[in-house]
C-alpha cells in the first residue's frame, strides 16, 4: 500500500464511529457591522496607528504629496506595473524604479515600494495585498525597507469576514498589521525585523478633503 | 543541534530539576503573566468572542470529521494548481522526502519558517545527517537553535533566556555559521533583533530551498495559510525558488470561508494582538510571483493513532496558539522543557500519549498526570477542547496499560489490598483494630497528640512526600457505633 493509501485508510477506519457530518459553519458577525463609515474608518486608521505604523489621511487630490512626502528625499522607490501614475507624480522620474524582474539582491539596494491594497480591516487595523498589479509581487512589498501603501476609504471593511468573503484564495495574499515585530527576547516588543521596518499608510478619503 | 528530546526524564523528575531553576521560574512567571494579560484584553474586546470560539471549535471538528474526504479535495486543488503532493506516514517518511527535495536541487542549506511539525519530525537533524543546513529564521527559534539548546513554549521558545544570554549566544555563535554579530552588539532587544536582520538577510537572499509548516490547510482551495510577526515567513514563502510545506494532516479547514473564525481566534489567544504583523496565503505556484516549484507533504505520525480516540481526538483541533500553557499553574512554574516534547504544556500532556499511545514509554505515560485538572485550559483554549476531560481518559489508558504489568505499580498493589479488605465485613473489622491500634502509638509521637504523620518510609514515601497524611483515628465507625448504641449512649468524656 501507498503512504497515501495506507494515512486515508487509516482515517476511515479512525472515524468509522462517525455517522454524521455537520454542515458548514457560519461566521458569526464581525464587530462595528453597523457602525457608520467615519467611525469605521477612525477605527481603521487608529488600529493602523496602534502598531506602530505611519497613517497619514488625506483627500484624493493630495495623494501624489502624500506619498512624496512619506518617502525620505532622493530615495529610490519600486513601482508595480499597474500602480496609477498619479499616485507617484510627486515624486522625481529618476527616484522611480520599474520592475522588470528585479532579484532579490537589486530589490535590497532599493530604499522603499510605493503600493495600492485590496481590502482594509478597521477593527483589527490590517491592510490586505492580493498581489495584483497596482501591488506588484510579493517580493516588492518585502525587501525594501519601506513600504508606503495607498488605501481608498471605500476599500476599508469593518471587520475579518467582510474581508475573507471579499478575497479571492487563489491569488496570493499578505495580510499586514503594522511593521514586522518581534517580541522574542524578555517579550518587549521590537518593530522592525525581517519584513520593511517602516509601514506608511495614506487613507485616502473622499474627493476636496474631509 | 545538540539538544534531543529523547531519554528525557518522567515529567516528574524532570519538573523538579526545573523548579529548583530559579531564573527559569521566574522568566516563566513573566512571560505567562504579560501574554495572560494581554490576551485577556483583547479577547474582552470582542463582544461575541464565545461565538466565535464555538465557530472556531465546530470549523475544526467538521473538517477532521471527514478528514479523508478532504484530505483527497486538498490534494485535488493543490495539485491544479501546480503543487506536489506528498504523503508521508511517519516522521522517518517525511525526512526522507524532504531531503529528497533538497537534494534534487543540490543545495546544501535551507532557510525554515517556525514550523512545529518539523520540530516535532526532527527535520533539521535529518537533513544535517545529509550535509544540508536547516537554517531556524525565526528570532526565537535563531537563539534556541545557535544557543544548541531546545524550545521551552510554543510561542516565544526562547523564554529561558534572558537578554545578557542572548548577546552571549549571538557573539559567540554567529560567526561560525554566517555573517558575525556586529562588534558593538548590546544587549538591547532592538539592537539584538537587528543583528538578526542582517545575519539572517543574506541567509534569505541566496537561498534556492526554504521549509515552512502551515497555520491552515484549506481543502476546497488549495490554499496554505502561516501566520507570523517578524516577516521571516514571508522572506521564506516568497524569495527561494523551491517551497516544501510539511502540513500535519489535521491542519486541514473544509472551506476558505470558514477559516474566518481562525484568523479572529489565534492571534488573540497566541500573542494577544488583534491581528499578527504578517499572515501569507499562498495557493499551489503563481506564475512570476515566489517559488515556481511547491511541495507539500502531508504527515500522518500518529494523528490517525489520536483521531480514532473518541474522546481524544478533539486534541487534533489544536491550533497551537499557546494559551493553554500561559493559563497552567503547572507549566507557569515547571517550564516547556519537563514535558520532553515540542508540545509542551496542557495541550502536550493530550497530544504525545494521543500521537505515541499510552503503555509504552514511561515519560509519554506520566504526561497525563502533570497536571492539577484545574480546567484553566479549557477557558482559554480558544478552539474548546476539554483538556482536563481528555487528561482523565488518558490517565486511565494509561492505568489499563499497565494491568498485565509482571511487577505492578505500589497503586496497583494498594488498590488490589483495598478490595480485599472491603471486600468482606470480618477482613474491614480486623484492619480497622489494626489501623485503631497504629493510630493510639502513631498519635502519641513525641509526647504530644500529632495530627499528621511525616514522610512514610517504603513505597508510601512517594505518596507521604508531597502530602500530610492524618494520623489513624484511634476507634473506627463501627466501634464507635457498637460502643454507643449509634449515638444514643454517646458520652464525651469516652472519645480519645
Amino acid at each position: 500500500m501507498t503512504a497515501r493509501e495506507e494515512i486515508l485508510a487509516h482515517v476511515r477506519a479512525a472515524l468509522a464511529d462517525v455517522d454524521a457530518i455537520p454542515g458548514p459553519v457560519v461566521s458569526p458577525a464581525g464587530a462595528g457591522a453597523d457602525d457608520p463609515r467615519d467611525v469605521v474608518l477612525e477605527r481603521f486608521a487608529e488600529r493602523v496607528a496602534d502598531y506602530r505604523a505611519e497613517v497619514v489621511r488625506c483627500a484624493s487630490d493630495e495623494v501624489a504629496a502624500a506619498v512624496a512626502a512619506a518617502v525620505p528625499g532622493g530615495a529610490r522607490v519600486v513601482v508595480p506595473d499597474g500602480l496609477a501614475a498619479e499616485l507617484v507624480a510627486g515624486l522625481a522620474p529618476e527616484q522611480l524604479v520599474a520592475d522588470d524582474g528585479l532579484t532579490a539582491h537589486q530589490l535590497d539596494a532599493i530604499d522603499a515600494v510605493v503600493t495600492a491594497c485590496r481590502v482594509g480591516i478597521a477593527e483589527t487595523g490590517t491592510i490586505v495585498l492580493d498581489h495584483q498589479a497596482d501591488q506588484g509581487r510579493r517580493a516588492l512589498t518585502l525587501v525594501p525597507d519601506r513600504h508606503v501603501c495607498v488605501v481608498r476609504a471605500d476599500q476599508v471593511v469593518a471587520d475579518v469576514p467582510d474581508a475573507v468573503a471579499l478575497l479571492d484564495p487563489a491569488r496570493p495574499l499578505t495580510w499586514i498589521s503594522g511593521p514586522s515585530a518581534t517580541s522574542d527576547i524578555e517579550l518587549s516588543r521590537v518593530e522592525g525585523v525581517h519584513g520593511p521596518r517602516t509601514l506608511v499608510m495614506v487613507l485616502v478619503e473622499s474627493e476636496g478633503g474631509r | 543541534m545538540s539538544g534531543t528530546f529523547v531519554g528525557m526524564p518522567k515529567f516528574p523528575g524532570a519538573a523538579r530539576e526545573a523548579l529548583a531553576d530559579t531564573q527559569l521560574r521566574y522568566n516563566l512567571a513573566h512571560a505567562t503573566g504579560t501574554i495572560r494579560g494581554k490576551r485577556a484584553a483583547v479577547v474582552g474586546e470582542v463582544e461575541n468572542w464565545e461565538e466565535v470560539r464555538l465557530a472556531g471549535a465546530a470549523v475544526k471538528e467538521r473538517a477532521l470529521l471527514e478528514l479523508d474526504q478532504r484530505l483527497m479535495q486538498l490534494e485535488g486543488a493543490l495539485t491544479a494548481r501546480g503543487a506536489t503532493v506528498h504523503w508521508a506516514r511517519d516522521a522517518a517518511e517525511a525526512n526522507a522526502i524532504v531531503t529528497g527535495i533538497a537534494q534534487a536541487h543540490a543545495v546544501d542549506e535551507v532557510v525554515k519558517v517556525k514550523s512545529m511539525v518539523t520540530q516535532e519530525i526532527g527535520l533539521n537533524e535529518a537533513l544535517e545527517a545529509e550535509g544540508i543546513a536547516a537554517w531556524e529564521t525565526d528570532l526565537a527559534e535563531l537563539i534556541v537553535q545557535l544557543g544548541g539548546d531546545l524550545p521551552s513554549h510554543i510561542l516565544v521558545p526562547a523564554i529561558h533566556r534572558n537578554r545578557a544570554e542572548v548577546r552571549e549566544i549571538f557573539l559567540r555563535e554567529m560567526a561560525k555559521v554566517g555573517r558575525p554579530a556586529p562588534a558593538g552588539l548590546t544587549d538591547e532587544p532592538a539592537v539584538l533583533a537587528g543583528a538578526a536582520r542582517e545575519h539572517l538577510r543574506e541567509k534569505f537572499l541566496r537561498a534556492k530551498v526554504a521549509v515552512s509548516g502551515a497555520n491552515f490547510a484549506i481543502a476546497d482551495s488549495g490554499t496554505l495559510v502561516v501566520v507570523e510577526s517578524e516577516g521571516n515567513g514571508r522572506m521564506c514563502l516568497t524569495l527561494p525558488e523551491v517551497l516544501v510545506s510539511v502540513v500535519g494532516i489535521e491542519k486541514v479547514v473544509s472551506t476558505w470561508d470558514e477559516v474566518d473564525p481562525l484568523l479572529r481566534l489565534l492571534p488573540r489567544s497566541s500573542t494577544g494582538e488583534r491581528m499578527n504583523p504578517y499572515t501569507s496565503t499562498w495557493t499551489g505556484v503563481t506564475p512570476g510571483d515566489g517559488p515556481q516549484e511547491v511541495h507539500v507533504v502531508l504527515l500522518d505520525n500518529g494523528r490517525t493513532r489520536a483521531l480514532a480516540d473518541e474522546v481524544g481526538r478533539q486534541a487534533l483541533r489544536c491550533i497551537r496558539c499557546s494559551a493553554c500553557l500561559n493559563v497552567c499553574p503547572v507549566y507557569e512554574r515547571t517550564g516547556g522543557h519537563a514535558y520532553g516534547s515540542v508540545y509542551p504544556g496542557p495541550i502536550g500532556a493530550i497530544l504525545n500519549p494521543l500521537l505515541k499511545g499510552t503503555g509504552v514509554d514511561e515519560q509519554v505515560d506520566s504526561l497525563p498526570y502533570a497536571s492539577s485538572l484545574c480546567g484553566a485550559c479549557f477557558e482559554a483554549c480558544p478552539v474548546r477542547i476539554d483538556i482536563p476531560e481528555v487528561l482523565v481518559h488518558l490517565r486511565s489508558k494509561v492505568v489499563d496499560g499497565h494491568r498485565d504489568d509482571r511487577i505492578p505499580k505500589p497503586e496497583a498493589v494498594a488498590f488490589k489490598a483495598a478490595g480485599w479488605a472491603f471486600g468482606s465485613a470480618e477482613r474491614l473489622a480486623a484492619g480497622e483494630r489494626v489501623s485503631g491500634l497504629a493510630g493510639k502509638v502513631l498519635g502519641r509521637r513525641g509526647g504530644r497528640k500529632a495530627q499528621v504523620l511525616g514522610r512514610l518510609p517504603g513505597p508510601g514515601g512517594a505518596w507521604t512526600d508531597a502530602r500530610d497524611l492524618p494520623v489513624p483515628p484511634t476507634e473506627s465507625f463501627r466501634e464507635w457505633w457498637e460502643r454507643t448504641d449509634g449515638g444514643r449512649e454517646e458520652d464525651d468524656d469516652d472519645r480519645t
